[in-house]
């Protein structure tokens, strides 16, 4: 019970680490068409994440890995029944990753308007998906018993569904956009300064308005109210998401960056206290809820994966703190000049 | 519209894709790493040239080997939901460890070497690309391992209706997994040094460069040399390996029908499956695929048609794979031997040149052809003996996986095809004068 308890909590410390890194590229990415308007401008912002987007794309490999290892079940059901979303989130990754890479390795407009667009479809896309696919994990998903799935894609794009995909892009946009007053100088942080402060001012109604809606669409506040002190949880998230505005305020750039990745870690954690100990719902059938009890691989493979991760996850949190640190400062003309920037 | 094999279809395209790229990532990062350190130790202006011409067209591949990657992750969820819930327990944890231990090294330390030239000093700069080469090298092994499990099932125990894990290292040190180690690691140092003396040998012939890709190119030789040598040993230790574990398997590399004392190896053949025979059959060394197999000239070889017929794996794929992989591998220790000795006069070899940069393809067509070989040979098992690939496949309708298929072919053909076109392009405009 303990150790998958644990491990309940550590397959959702892991979707929010995810959340709180890619997050931002999601949200750079989103913000590029908008905000990058010269060719210069477009490479400060593509190279501002240039080397930090693969490492953050490994927690979700992490994360699926982590799922399979620890809850085979889960890992099985739930891909097999987001088939088409998981998908079209991967492809859109594919499109993303190699758009960096062959933007700027031809000369010309069209190629690079080409790849400029796919920079964005393939972070707006993933952001947008995943966020339509946790509220809809949040609600319950129609598989039953044997893990065979009665849903359709489209029905997944119900209003809550499509509330929380908005939700999630609005958390990245803000994210993104304190990444980028940090990264950035003169006109293009201007731009992205005022923008950072627009985005603030419509995620604050929709932050509220999915917190009332879970009431009504899902049963996870069941839990809140079983175990009050869960509520500290929206009360941290509501700190830290007016905290990112007071920061932003301040100019203090990176107060501002760590508030809205803890508002990012919060609403994943809200939802994920919620869920517990249920990892994929099933809205059919009550008895066919994927939990961490029922899910688990065996006691020897969570022991010796908590070990593995007990070990290498706080060494992997360190040298990405040190990459992280060494690439703090904004992006200059001699970064852009180098021969291996993008 | 069969979801299975469409699914395995889809597996294959992918898997194959995605090693049309890893394999000079693993090799190349590691000959990459010696050159620059070459650099941090003696200060040569040609070394920091070579890292950063070789580096340029590795970063393009890297780039394609890691969205490739991406998708493999996950579908073994997506589309063998019910072989990742029988193996889970064993098989889970590889890939997780493979994901949180080496990923993250690599494309960690990938952000900081591309972007860290002007911060770090040359000797950490190098140690930089070590930790790299030593992270695709790890993922490879933790990839491989899993595979060796599929091939060869170790460690476990069928419990409530699963696969559970019962001993961890007998996972890890499963002899079929360190075989597949030692075969495919080397190997793909093997195809960069190909790829290397390949492209080097192009300027070589147009006589630019020469300090550089003469350099290089010794360099490829010394590492083909050695790797040639090393795979084929191995893979005579893989042949055996499979005689003893896999029969069916071997049968079919060797389009082998009769249960026989004293096997004949026979050199080419056009397998009929449905007649129970070989059609043609040229060239047959009497007792030589009973050697080959066990190391005794009169060990018996069990026969196709005394494996049940819904065991057998699809002859005519395993054969020729077979055939071709070891047919290019001889060939590429030819090679590699011939250069050794003319490696003082390669400005004066220009055939020999020509000749290496038309070998680029052979070490990739002999990777792909070795795991359909491994893959194919196996069915129709997918965790050999305990689990059969028709029973693995997710629950879910084939026109999903059609549709994901198309895009699989498409996308990948797509940016297989540029990614393909810009190594080609940057390979052919040589080492930048800038970076003096
Ligand atoms: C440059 C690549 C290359 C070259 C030159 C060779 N191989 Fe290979 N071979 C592979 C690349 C490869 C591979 C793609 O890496 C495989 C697939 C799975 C694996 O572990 O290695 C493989 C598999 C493989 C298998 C199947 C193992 C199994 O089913 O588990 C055998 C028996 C051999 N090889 C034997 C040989 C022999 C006797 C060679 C002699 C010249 C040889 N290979 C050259
Ligand atoms: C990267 C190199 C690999 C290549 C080129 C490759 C190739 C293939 C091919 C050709 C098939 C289709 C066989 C058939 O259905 O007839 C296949 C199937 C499969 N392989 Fe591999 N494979 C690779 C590595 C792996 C590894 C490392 C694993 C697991 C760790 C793996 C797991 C599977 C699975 C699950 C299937 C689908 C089921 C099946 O058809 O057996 N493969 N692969
Ligand atoms: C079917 C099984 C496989 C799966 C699920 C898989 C998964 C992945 C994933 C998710 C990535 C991207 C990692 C990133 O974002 O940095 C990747 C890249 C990589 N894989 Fe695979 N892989 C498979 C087969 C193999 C095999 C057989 C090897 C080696 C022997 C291998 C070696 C690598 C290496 C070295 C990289 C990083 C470098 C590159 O992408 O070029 N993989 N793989």
């Amino acid at each position: 019970m303990l150790l998958q308890s644990i491990w309940f909590f550590l397959w959702g410390l892991l979707w929010a680490v995810f959340f709180m890194t890619d997050g931002f590229d999601f949200g750079v990415g989103t913000l590029y068409p908008f905000l990058g308007k010269s060719d210069r401008d477009k490479r400060v912002m593509i190279n501002s994440i240039g080397p930090l987007w693969d490492g953050n794309e490994v927690w979700l490999l992490t994360a699926g890995g982590v799922t399979f290892a620890a809850f085979p079940k889960v890992y099985a059901t739930m891909f097999s029944s987001l088939y088409t979303p998981l998908m079209l989130i991967l492809f859109s990754l594919i499109f993303r990753g190699v758009a960096f890479e062959f933007r700027g390795k031809i000369e010309n407009a069209a190629w690079k308007k080409l790849w400029d667009t796919f920079i964005f479809l393939g972070s707006f896309l993933p952001a947008l998906l995943f966020g339509v696919a946790f509220a809809n994990i949040f609600q319950g998903i129609p598989f039953d018993g044997d893990g065979l799935y009665h849903g359709n894609t489209l029905k997944l794009l119900n209003p809550y569904g499509l509330l929380g995909g908005i939700l999630f892009v609005l958390l990245f946009l803000q994210h993104g956009a304190n990444w980028l007053n940090i990264k950035t100088t003169g006109e293009l942080r201007q731009k992205s300064i005022a923008v950072s402060r627009k985005i603030w001012l419509v995620l604050v109604p929709v932050a509220v308005i999915f917190l009332i809606a879970s009431y009504f669409a899902t049963d996870l506040y069941a839990n809140y109210f079983k175990t009050p002190v869960l509520f500290l949880i929206i009360l941290v998230t509501v700190i830290a998401l007016f905290a990112t505005r007071f920061f932003i305020a301040k100019q203090s750039f990176f107060k501002a960056w760590f508030a809205s990745a803890l508002t990012i870690a919060g609403a994943i954690f809200f939802g994920i206290a919620g869920l517990f100990p249920r990892l994929f719902p099933s809205s059919m059938d009550k008895e066919a809820s994927l939990t961490a009890f029922n899910a688990s691989s065996s006691p020897l493979t969570l022991k010796i994966m908590l070990g593995v991760v007990l070990v290498v996850i706080p060494i992997v949190i360190i040298y990405q703190a040190w990459a992280y640190n060494f690439f703090k400062d904004p992006v200059t003309q001699e970064d852009l000049d180098m021969d291996e920037a993008y | 519209m069969d979801p299975v094999f469409l699914s395995r279809l889809q597996f294959a395209t992918a898997t194959m894709f995605h090693f049309l790229f890893v394999p000079l990532t693993l090799g190349i990062t590691i000959i990459i790493a010696y050159m620059e350190t070459r650099y941090a130790k003696t200060g040569e202006k040609v070394y920091l040239r070579m890292t950063k011409f070789w580096g340029k067209l590795f970063l393009i591949n890297f780039a394609l080997g890691v969205v490739t990657g991406i998708t493999l992750e996950f579908q073994f969820g997506t589309n063998w939901s019910r072989y990742s819930q029988y193996v889970g327990d064993v098989f889970g944890s590889l890939l997780a460890i493979e994901a949180s231990v080496t990923f993250f090294l690599e494309s960690t330390f990938i952000g900081i070497w591309v972007f860290g030239w002007k911060k770090l000093s040359a000797k950490a700069h190098a140690r930089v690309m070590w930790v790299i080469a030593a992270a695709g090298n790890l993922s490879g092994i933790w990839i491989l391992t899993a595979n060796g499990f599929m091939q060869h099932p170790v460690g476990y125990a069928i419990r409530n209706g699963r696969a559970e894990l019962t001993d961890f290292f007998a996972v890890i040190f499963n002899y079929h997994s360190i075989l597949e180690i030692f075969h495919m690691l080397p190997s793909g140092l093997l195809l960069a040094a190909f790829f290397i003396m390949g492209i080097s040998a192009y300027h070589l012939l147009k006589k630019q460069h020469v300090e550089l890709f003469t350099k290089s190119f010794r360099i490829g030789l010394t590492v083909g040399l050695v790797c040639s040598i090393f795979v084929a040993i191995v893979g005579d230790f893989h042949g055996v390996n499979v005689a003893k574990n896999q029969p069916a398997k071997l049968a079919a590399m060797e389009s082998h029908w009769e249960t026989q004392a004293r096997a004949p190896l026979v050199l080419f053949a056009i397998p009929d499956e449905k007649q129970e025979k070989n059609r043609i059959e040229i060239g047959s060394i009497p007792g030589m695929l009973s050697f080959l197999g066990f190391h005794d000239f009169n060990a018996k070889v069990t026969g196709l048609k005394d494996i049940p017929k819904d065991e057998r794996p699809p002859v005519l794929p395993v054969f020729i794979g077979f055939r071709t992989m070891v047919g290019i591998g001889t060939l590429l220790i030819m090679l590699t031997l011939y250069g050794w000795f003319r490696r003082d006069k390669l400005m004066e070899s220009p055939t020999y040149l020509k000749l290496m940069l038309f070998s680029i393809p052979l070490p990739y067509i002999a990777i792909e052809m070795g795991w359909m070989v491994t893959e194919v040979g196996r069915q129709p098992w997918i965790v050999y003996g305990i689990l059969k690939t028709a029973h693995a496949a997710s629950p879910i309708a084939g026109i999903q996986v059609l549709f994901s298929l198309t895009g699989f072919i498409t996308v990948y053909g797509l940016l297989g095809a540029i990614g393909f076109y810009l190594i080609t392009k940057y390979a052919k405009q040589g080492p930048a004068a800038t970076t003096e």
